[in-house]
């Protein structure tokens, strides 16, 4: 084992559409086995961002590395897309199985017996596997989506927005799931989020992107002193929330 | 690459291997089917140097088919695989029921029979929510919707001209190469002015315009509808009190009525000029004998047979394609499903609506 506490390490990166640079020479690494939160206002790059590291998006110039799975495809990185992106063509299991069909060569029955353990794993019932994403309410969506990016055990899965659209109890559920999953599984957590729940309750370490840069990074707690005005903003309000649970 | 061994002199204990992760599944599969599974007491893990969910689960299962699962311990279990060993200890203990067992026959038509009565069920409705629209606006003519009538008239109707005047042209004259070629033998070539003039006019010209409709316009009915199902818009137009039929399907279904006619009769003229033209480079009959052979062989009850028709094969493709729009349902797949049904329903009900006129036709002497 690489002794590299790494998972992803970003260096100079610039991604830009025509004359309009998104991410201006951004900078980031993310470790090994942690759940980082990214924040940032609407339209800011978080998604670009994303998008970028998973190789969606072309890059202009800089570095990103993944020094845990350096020469892995980008089948081995689970991504949970923000509206489930399951193919509505397949049912929930065949959705699950997808990825595995692809990856390796398994027997009809592993295949099933795995994608069933999947879907029980986020929660689900093996009988749910019947359904089609049509027929899905948007908290089983996101499991079933979650269970298709774990499909393979990839070391690294990128999060866009987790918890929206889901109510509170499903998505402080949803929270506690991807919390649970990832100590069974060892995997890192690269996840954009807008909730303050999600950011105090399951993230190591939260980054707040501003201007095309990483305006502030470290454990919530650190970012909430950050002097940087966006980030004032941003958590105006959380801030004396969080100082008002703790007493 | 992963092993499975057993211990030396121990039949009961298993040393597993190597990397047990997805990437060296088939083999991980063949050496556990190979595995007396009756004998199993211990599982050694010490050995093994990656371990995914889908390893974690084939030791398990080894585990699970050994003759009392309690029985089976793993030993010396790295510390980092512990946690995944206890999650996959829980999964897969309820056995999803039968529920994916093939229908027999009886239960396949009993099926499809429920299928045709929805079809004509729903048509039906379809067509009386559209009468009611129809009756309402009749009453109340602002209501109306005239701008999206035109509208659509425009697309189905005038941009459709070109398509519909090429293809009837091509069928016009291949209809009187083939007589010509035919009657040639029997030296009845005048004849084909008769075949020509009476096909197309009753028949051919009305059918083929119905049938590129139903394909070009009909599709794109139920698919404007079924994406506009899809996205809720349809609901959004209820919950404002307003009557999606009289919205949406009215207006599209009035330029169709409109523009079916229109078409029919262009495409029929268009068929005459191809056959005229065939006549005339092919078999070799000046296009002004074509003209008077013309006159004497059609009469207006040919022409007023195939536009009548026109109409009412309008509205059973209209009315079909609404039907169908407004079943899409939640998925991509559906509404192809569902275009690809509009599309073949009225191009069966176009031709069968052409044969009951036919009878109906000959029957009133005309």
């Amino acid at each position: 084992m690489t002794a590299d506490p790494a998972a992803i390490r970003v260096k100079d990166l610039v991604v830009g559409f025509g004359q309009h640079v998104v991410i201006d020479h951004l900078s980031l690494e993310v470790r090994k086995g942690e759940i980082l939160g990214l924040v940032g206002a609407s339209g800011g790059g978080k998604s670009v961002l994303m998008r970028t590291l998973i190789g969606l998006l072309p890059k202009r110039s800089g570095q990103i590395e993944f020094p845990a799975a350096p020469n892995e495809s980008n089948m081995r990185r689970g991504v949970l897309f923000q509206q489930g992106a399951l193919f509505s063509a397949l049912n929930a299991r065949q959705n699950v199985q997808f990825p595995l069909r692809e990856a390796a060569r398994l027997s009809p029955a592993l295949l099933d017996e795995v994608a069933n353990a999947k879907l029980e794993m986020v929660g689900l019932s093996a009988s749910d596997g019947d359904k089609f994403p049509s027929e899905l309410s948007g908290g089983m969506t996101k499991r079933v989506a979650l269970a298709r990016a774990l499909a393979l055990d990839p070391p690294l899965l990128f999060l866009d927005e987790p918890t929206s659209g889901l109510d509170p109890i499903a998505a402080g559920e949803f929270d506690a799931l991807i919390k649970t999953l990832q100590a069974t599984l060892g995997f890192t957590v690269f996840m954009i989020t807008h909730d303050l729940n999600s950011l105090a309750a399951i993230c190591n370490r939260v980054a707040a992107l501003a201007e095309g840069r990483i305006a502030a990074l470290g454990p919530l707690r650190a970012v909430l002193e950050s002097d940087h005005p966006w980030v004032q903003a941003y958590f105006h309000g959380a801030r004396a929330q969080m100082l008002h649970l703790d007493a | 690459m992963p092993t499975l061994q057993a211990a030396d002199g121990d039949a009961r204990t298993l040393n597993p291997g190597g990397a047990w992760t997805v990437v060296n599944v088939e083999a991980m599969e063949r050496l556990c089917s190979d595995v007396r599974q009756q004998a199993l007491r211990v599982i050694d893990l010490s050995g093994v140097t990656a371990m995914d969910t889908i390893g974690a689960w084939l030791f398990e299962k080894l585990a699970r088919g050994a003759g009392r699962p309690s029985d089976v311990s793993f030993v010396r279990v790295p510390e980092s695989y512990t946690g995944l060993l206890r999650e996959v200890r829980a999964l897969n203990r309820h056995e999803p029921g039968g529920e994916r067992t093939r229908p027999p026959l009886a239960r396949w038509l009993t099926e499809h029979a429920h299928g045709l009565t929805d079809d004509i069920v729903s048509f039906m409705d379809m067509l009386g929510a559209l009468s009611i629209a129809l009756l309402r606006s009749l009453r109340h003519p602002g209501s109306f919707r005239f701008t999206p009538t035109v509208y659509q008239l425009g697309r189905v109707g005038w941009q459709a001209i070109p398509i519909m005047a090429l293809i009837t042209f091509l069928i016009g004259a291949i209809i009187a190469q083939q007589g010509i070629f035919h009657f040639r033998k029997f030296g009845a070539e005048s004849y084909v002015v008769d075949l020509v003039g009476i096909l197309v006019l009753r028949e051919i010209g009305v059918l083929i315009v119905a049938i590129m409709v139903a394909g070009r316009s009909g599709s794109a009915y139920t698919a404007e509808l079924g994406s506009m199902k899809m996205r809720e818009e349809v609901d959004a137009l209820i919950t404002m009190g307003v009557d999606p039929i009289s919205v949406l399907v009215l207006p599209r279904v009035a330029a169709l009525v409109l523009a079916l006619p229109i078409l029919t009769f262009l495409g029929s003229m268009a068929a005459l000029y191809g056959g005229g033209l065939a006549a005339w480079l092919y078999g070799g009959m000046s296009p002004v004998i074509f003209i008077a052979r013309l006159r004497e062989a059609v009469s207006i009850t040919s022409f007023e047979v195939g536009m009548l028709k026109a109409p009412f094969m309008a509205l059973v493709i209209g009315v079909m394609a609404a039907c169908e729009g407004f079943r899409v349902k939640g998925s991509a797949e559906s509404l192809g499903m569902q275009t690809t049904s509009s599309v073949v329903k009225s191009i069966f009900l176009v031709i069968v609506l052409d044969g009951l006129f036919a009878v109906f036709f000959a029957s009133i002497g005309m």
